[in-house]
């Protein structure tokens, strides 16, 4: 069973989303996402201050087999990316709500976090899937 | 519910995950693809290919038929167990499938063909062996397990007795060799030595499980396509299919075009290609930079353009790698079109890998 941490939100497209206490956002993808995916190779992500829509493809994860987008689980601008990635992408699989986190999000409004699901709703969510 | 192998319970007895392949359900990997690759390259891995169509074919006239049906020249194939690999080309010249075939005996040789194209390829193969009176039958009952790795052939060796390793050890490479009811050769599909075994369904399991007990890894489909896009080896469907020759496969090395006077199925259209010089050629990409090259990606060549067929990381190089058709007027260098960018590559000779160490400078 993946682990789902009690302290995170997550959206449908298997993105996490953890608030800081500078009111930032830091995301990645959920342990269930990096195992579907497998072994990550590579990692692309947005520039600095890159604006983004909710739901917007952001940054691209490619595993061995394909590459699959990274969706922004809420509107915000991206404050910092996590750039240890580009020469250890398996951190994602190894280590996904840790060392794998993907980016650091300024939310353009903090109730958009409210919006994501719940650590049970998600917990639902993928074993409904 | 797809085709399922002998091995299907052991592969969940493993921590498989399954997959859709073809219409068989296939473990793609057991936990990790990059591991199993590792493992293939550095000690010893296994692989369940029994989703694979063995044929054999009996007759007098079997050697004729096979003159007539393939690219390559069976009569490369003078001592028993000998194995070729050929293309099966369609009038046109265009690849049909590709395939190895064995020489067991005068009038029994043995076809080991895709799964995907297995009712294409039985139809063909029928309907041309009919006006030679070749008996063409498949052996479904047969499992296949490949072992491959620089410690495959000691690994598996240790499995058998003194009288089938009499048999087995002096194994040339590319030949095979009958042990009781069970079919050992020295072939493979991931640039490293070792064995393809073919067995009797029901004893597949049972040996399936000694050779992980002797320590080789058990590994999925997945790996196996990253393996022998480093060896450099075509995949059908990806690299070539019905639709290009031979010439424009990276396979031109396979056809046999000496005697002249051996005329085979495609062999008129192949002259033609050959004689107006093919337009493009089949090459290997080297990503100079990050990212990962796939299959169907577009490469740019001055103003011309060619496509990856396929491709992928190179868990062996830590860099990413492809196969591509492209103009034959490419040079050292083109680009490729990843998500609306063009990425500098570099032209490279396949293999990129081979006996687990790089064929290309980085």
């Amino acid at each position: 069973m993946s682990e789902v941490p009690g302290d995170l939100r997550y959206s449908t497209s298997h993105e996490w989303v953890r608030v800081n206490e500078d009111g930032t956002v830091t995301t990645g993808i959920s342990d269930h996402a990096q195992e579907q995916l497998g072994d990550l190779v590579f990692v692309e992500l947005p520039e600095i201050d890159h604006e983004m829509e909710a739901e917007e493809a952001c940054a691209v994860v490619e595993s061995v087999k394909a590459a699959s987008d990274f969706y922004a689980p809420i509107a915000g601008t991206v404050v910092e990316v996590n750039e240890d990635l580009a020469g250890a992408p398996e951190a994602v699989n190894q280590d996904p709500y840790g060392a794998g986190w993907l980016m650091r999000i300024q939310p353009s409004s903090v109730d958009d976090v409210d919006r994501l699901m719940s650590p049970e709703e998600y917990r639902e969510f993928i074993e409904s899937e | 519910m797809g085709n399922r192998t002998p091995l299907y319970e052991s592969h969940k007895a493993m921590g498989a995950k399954l997959v859709d392949f073809a219409g068989w359900d296939m473990p793609i990997h057991y936990g990790s693809q990059l591991e199993e690759h590792h493992a293939v390259r550095r000690d010893a891995g296994m692989f369940d290919v029994s989703h694979m169509t063995v044929v054999d074919l009996h007759g007098d006239k079997t050697r004729d038929f096979l003159r007539y049906l393939l690219a390559n020249n069976i009569d490369k194939l003078q001592n028993p167990g000998k194995a070729l690999y050929s293309c099966m080309l369609n009038e046109q010249g265009r690849v049909l499938d590709d395939l190895i075939v064995y020489f067991l005996t005068e009038n029994n040789f043995r076809l080991v063909v895709n799964s995907a194209t297995r009712e294409k390829d039985l139809a063909w193969i029928i309907k041309q062996a009919a006006a030679f009176d070749v008996q063409v039958i498949e052996q479904p009952q047969l499992a296949m397990i490949a072992i491959q790795g620089p410690n495959a052939r000691e690994k598996t060796l240790s499995l058998f007795n003194a009288e089938q390793r009499k048999v087995v050890e002096g194994l040339d490479l590319f030949f095979g060799a009958e042990v009781d009811d069970w079919f050992v050769a020295r072939t493979g599909y991931t640039g490293e030595d070792g064995f393809e075994i073919m067995l009797p369904d029901v004893e597949a399991p049972a040996f399936w499980q000694a050779l992980a007990d002797a320590g080789v890894q058990p590994c999925g489909l997945g790996c196996r396509d990253t393996l022998r896009l480093e060896a450099g080896m075509n995949l059908y469907g990806a690299d070539m299919d019905e639709s290009v020759s031979p010439l424009v496969s990276g396979l031109g090395w396979t056809i046999g075009w000496k005697p002249e006077a051996r005329d085979f199925i495609g062999r008129k259209a192949l002259e033609a290609e050959r004689e107006a010089g093919p337009e493009q050629k089949f090459v290997g990409l080297l990503l100079e930079g990050r990212g990962v090259l796939r299959g169907h990606q577009k490469v740019v060549v001055g103003d011309q353009t060619g496509e990856t067929t396929s491709g992928g990381f190179s868990p062996t190089l830590q860099r990413s790698i492809a196969l591509a058709r492209v103009p034959a007027s490419i040079g050292a260098r083109c680009q490729v079109e990843i998500r609306g960018k063009l990425l500098d590559c570099k032209v490279v000779k396949p293999p990129f890998v081979r006996n687990g160490k790089a064929q290309i400078e980085l």
